[in-house]
């Protein structure tokens, strides 16, 4: 057992104790996060469960719930837990925040619709996320700050590279519960108001539970527990760590100089990524996120490679590289992603067998009979194996109700008052077995990046900061860093192609997105490069 | 180094409120040229950016200010450096 004293122990007994610190750190703090990601990755269902389908004040809440408030609450959650961790202790306070995270990613699956409970329904889940949010900025500080604190000398990199790999392997966890259930129940049941969609909120508690029992056996920090029984804790570790010109320098640096460029590669690596390839290249459900799973699966191994890498050579340039090859090849991968998802570069099979259009299919609408949809669904075969599915919906207002089972040939022109100018055509892509590859591997190359700057990111900000106060001082920079700038990525990103938009270019600059990465990550390289210590502090006991 | 440690000090200063100036007239321009439909999400939207960036843009400005009193001439290796 691990107390405040030092215990000789032999070097096996040493690396076991270790081993159990990280695997039972690491499990929480990977629940977390899977808990944080599947309400981002359920939001277009979760907006159409808990919000109205109509605009107004219920579509500004879910704007304000899905984009931004699990991000914004992170760095308030950070100075919270913090502060609590550097007055009670690193074990208890992460104990907390795992409760809460997984209690309220629970009770997200068990708020009924917005049909069955009208404004209490997004109200509710608004609290949740934000409970959500809090709890994610109060863990991820503790859990670094507790391993790196076990951690020997010289190997603090390679042990906290351990927990760095839990964010990616979260979003692991996320993808492939959800795929599981989705491709087990179709997508009609997995979307229906009690359908499958809520499963992987209900299995969190289960995940949360086992966590807890495991997290309930650990001892306190080696060094945390030293200053106390020294009586050395710090008594405000708030006005300690923001209000010292000393302390204060340092947290500045270390989010301008490090995590906002770390936050904006991570974010785009692995959450912009997915969705350009999604919402731009239109990349069919399933396969985009089967894309995102192979690529994190084999990137993942670089965490811990970057991060015992950093303890040899230091963490700072390793960081830095990251950056620098993530400014520079961004707009390089998102371009080659659109060329290889493009009809233009491929060749179509003509064959009617394989490339078909179906049957016109005239739809009522079910709440006004005036209005009907004809539908159309055209398959595209191409001689790589890639398949573009076109689903043309052409919208028709009649001046008379339209009958259900009237035959679309039937209809007269001159009932018909509106017909829509542009007919809605929704495209879904599957890519063939090459093309496939290629996008895992840009998806890779992406990830690779993260691995570089995030790998060695909690070694560098655990040595940052004295010890009575390095659970506030280093949480609130990275949760700044990560959950706003890097939160903030897919969001800001969308919003800059919507500002390229002009009535002679609709569809506006889709790369124009790539600016905020980019531009973040370049102020970050450059104070980065000129600011920042290549040192590693060997001794993170004071 | 420290010269430029320095000079860029003053850069971070100047950045910081031009960070600032550049939201709030893209908010104004955005928010005036949204259609009526979308006028109310434009401004949440805005509202939310400027909420985020301006206190992190007040951050930044510090940051410059020491910078160009040199406070990183020297990066604190103690603690004890850090209670200043």
């Amino acid at each position: 057992m691990i107390t405040g004293k030092t215990i000789p122990m032999n070097a096996e007994k040493k690396q076991s104790s270790i081993a159990f610190v990280i695997g039972a750190s690491s499990v929480g703090t990977l629940i977390e996060w899977y808990d944080f990601y599947i309400f981002g990755m359920l939001a277009t269902i979760l907006s159409k469960q808990f919000f109205p389908a109509e605009a107004g004040t219920a579509a500004l809440l879910s704007t304000l719930a899905i984009f931004a408030a699990g991000f914004i609450v992170r760095p308030f959650g950070a100075l919270v837990f913090g502060r609590l961790g550097d007055l009670i202790g690193r074990k208890h306070t992460f104990l907390l925040t795992l409760v809460i995270m997984g209690g309220s990613t629970f009770a997200i699956g068990l708020v009924p619709s917005y049909n069955s409970i009208g404004w209490a329904a997004p109200i509710i889940v608004l609290i949740l996320r934000l409970l959500q949010g809090l709890a994610l900025g109060g863990e991820y500080g503790g859990a670094a700050t507790y391993v790196a604190e076990h951690a020997p000398a010289g190997q603090r990199g390679f042990w906290t590279s351990w927990i760095q790999t839990t964010a990616t392997l979260g979003l692991f966890l996320a993808l492939g519960v959800i795929i599981l259930i989705r491709s087990n129940q179709g997508v009609e049941k997995f979307s229906a108001e009690w359908g499958g969609w809520r499963y992987p909120f209900w299995v969190s508690i289960l995940l949360v539970g086992v966590s807890v029992l495991i997290r309930m056996r650990m001892s306190e920090s080696p060094m945390f527990s030293k200053l106390k029984s020294e009586g050395k804790t710090s008594v405000n570790p708030l006005k300690e760590s923001f209000g010292h010109k000393g302390n204060f320098k340092m947290v500045l640096l270390a989010l301008f100089g490090a995590v906002m460029g770390q936050g904006v590669v991570w974010y785009t690596g692995q959450f912009y990524a997915q969705s350009f390839i999604e919402t731009v290249c239109k990349i069919d459900f399933i396969q985009s996120r089967n894309i995102m799973l192979v690529a994190i699966l084999m990137a993942t191994p670089c965490f811990v490679l970057f991060g015992w890498l950093s303890d040899k050579i230091g963490r700072k340039w390793i960081m830095l590289l990251g950056m620098l090859l993530a400014i520079l090849t961004y707009r390089p991968i998102y371009k080659e992603f659109i060329a290889i998802t493009a009809a233009s570069n491929r060749v179509q099979i003509i064959d009617y067998r394989l490339t078909k259009a179906g049957p016109l299919m005239p739809l009522v609408d079910a709440k006004d009979k005036h209005k009907m949809y004809i539908r159309q669904v055209i398959d595209t075969v191409y001689l790589d194996g890639s398949n573009f599915k076109y689903t043309i919906t052409d919208t028709l207002i009649g001046y008379n109700e339209f009958g259900v089972n009237r035959p679309i040939n039937l209809l007269n022109p001159t009932l018909i008052k509106y017909k829509s100018p542009k007919p809605n055509v929704v495209i879904e892509k599957t890519m063939g077995k090459s093309a496939t590859w290629d996008m895992i591997w840009l998806i890779f190359i992406q990830i690779v990046y993260v691995t570089m700057v995030y790998g060695p990111i909690a070694a560098f900000l655990v040595e940052m900061f004295p010890t009575k106060i390095r659970y506030t001082s280093m949480s609130l920079p990275y949760h700044i860093g990560n959950g706003v700038f890097g939160g903030l990525v897919p969001f800001l990103g969308t919003l800059i192609v919507e500002f390229t938009k002009t009535d002679t270019n609709p569809g506006g600059d889709v790369l124009a997105g790539l600016w905020y990465p980019i531009g973040v990550a370049s102020v970050c390289l450059m104070i980065g490069a000129i600011y920042l210590t290549n040192k590693v502090d060997k001794n993170v006991m004071d | 180094m420290n010269h430029i440690k320095k000079i860029l000090g003053y850069v971070w200063m100047v950045l910081a409120p031009a960070i600032i100036c550049f939201l709030i007239y893209e908010a104004y321009v955005k928010i005036g040229i949204a259609k009526p439909a979308e006028r109310a999400n434009t401004i949440l939207q805005w509202v939310i950016i400027l909420i985020i960036f301006m206190p992190i843009s007040i951050g930044f400005f510090i940051f410059g200010k020491y910078a160009a009193a040199n406070e990183y001439a020297h990066l604190p290796e103690t603690s004890d450096e850090l209670n200043d």
